[in-house]
């Protein structure tokens, strides 16, 4: 009984402890009071990369850092900004790398353009083979 | 039978042989900041302890090259590179230390048990410095030039080999 009463404070003490931290920026868990805004918010937030936790979208993700960044596209979006560009101001500061939205660039160029030649390839070799048939 | 057979074959291997080449190589997930060669965003933050000022984008432009170190009280490898800074600044580095989210008791705390190397410390309780300086995490250390360009970003925690690249690099900045 009193093992399980230690056990008991010992899971308690980390959400306790956890309270001593600065307090999350006001809107990281707070929606915009316009709906549509918190819409267009939401869209931009899920095509961002978390920095910390790098296979989630901010929106996705409970980092402070992800909270941090969410507070700067909302309020950015209330001030009136566009969500592409805020997209752009976050680009200019990490890099392609944070943008879930594929881009064309000298390095990814290839992405793109790998498939369309498959294409071609494969169309030319079934022409010609069509054609010796008949 | 044509060699063009087997085309697709070596093709098809070359393609694994890549796949198990990429696999084998370590995973490099660090996220350099993209503000190289660009100046500092403008920001003014308060001060994170009562007893050293804060820090603000024009502090950076009075001629002299400054380290920047992004840490936190909080951040454990910030504790593994405080002899670093320490030996820096004895080295005649000026350090401005940047507090992410941190409260003033917690900061005074961390640099009455671990020193302290910074001339002034901001408080950023949002992250906006961090955001706009391309920073992704606790520790991070940039040079910025006489002028207030970043020219230089260190990410993780400074190992004591890597001192004279840093030293190195203010140097650079001078110029």
């Amino acid at each position: 009984m009193r093992l399980a009463l230690a056990l008991l404070a010992a899971s308690l003490a980390m959400p306790l402890a956890a309270q001593g931290e600065v307090p999350p920026a006001p809107y990281a868990y707070r929606q915009l009071d316009d709906p549509a805004q918190e819409a267009q918010a939401q869209d931009l937030m899920e095509t961002l990369r978390c920095l910390k936790c790098q296979s989630q979208s901010i929106a996705d993700s409970d980092a402070s850092m992800a909270g941090d960044m969410r507070h700067q596209v909302r309020i950015r979006i209330a001030a009136g900004e566009e969500p592409e560009a805020i997209r752009r101001w976050l680009m200019d500061r990490y890099g392609d790398y944070v943008s879930y939205e594929p881009v064309m660039s000298a390095t990814t160029w290839p992405l793109f353009a790998v498939p369309a030649l498959l294409v071609v390839i494969a169309l030319l070799l079934f022409s010609r083979r069509f054609r010796r048939r008949s | 039978m044509s060699w063009r057979l087997w085309l697709p074959f070596l093709v098809f291997f070359a393609f694994l042989g890549l796949a198990a080449y990429q696999l084998t190589q370590p995973r490099d997930d660090v996220v350099k900041s993209a503000m190289i060669g660009e100046a500092l965003p403008y920001f003014d933050l308060p001060p994170a302890v009562s007893e050293q000022p804060g820090v603000a984008s024009a502090d950076f432009s009075d001629g002299r090259p400054r380290l920047l170190n992004i840490w936190a009280s909080w951040c454990l490898p910030c504790i593994a590179e405080a002899p670093q800074l320490e030996q820096l600044k004895e080295q005649g580095a000026e350090i401005v230390g940047i507090a992410i989210r941190d409260k003033p008791e917690d900061v005074a705390r961390f640099l009455s048990q671990h020193g302290n190397p910074y001339a002034r410390i901001g408080r950023d309780d949002l992250s906006e410095v961090q955001l706009g300086i391309g920073s992704s995490g606790v520790p991070e250390t940039f040079v910025v030039d006489g002028s207030g360009r970043i020219t230089y970003q260190h990410v993780g925690d400074i190992r004591p080999e890597q001192v004279p690249i840093l030293l190195g690099e203010l140097r650079k900045a001078e110029r």
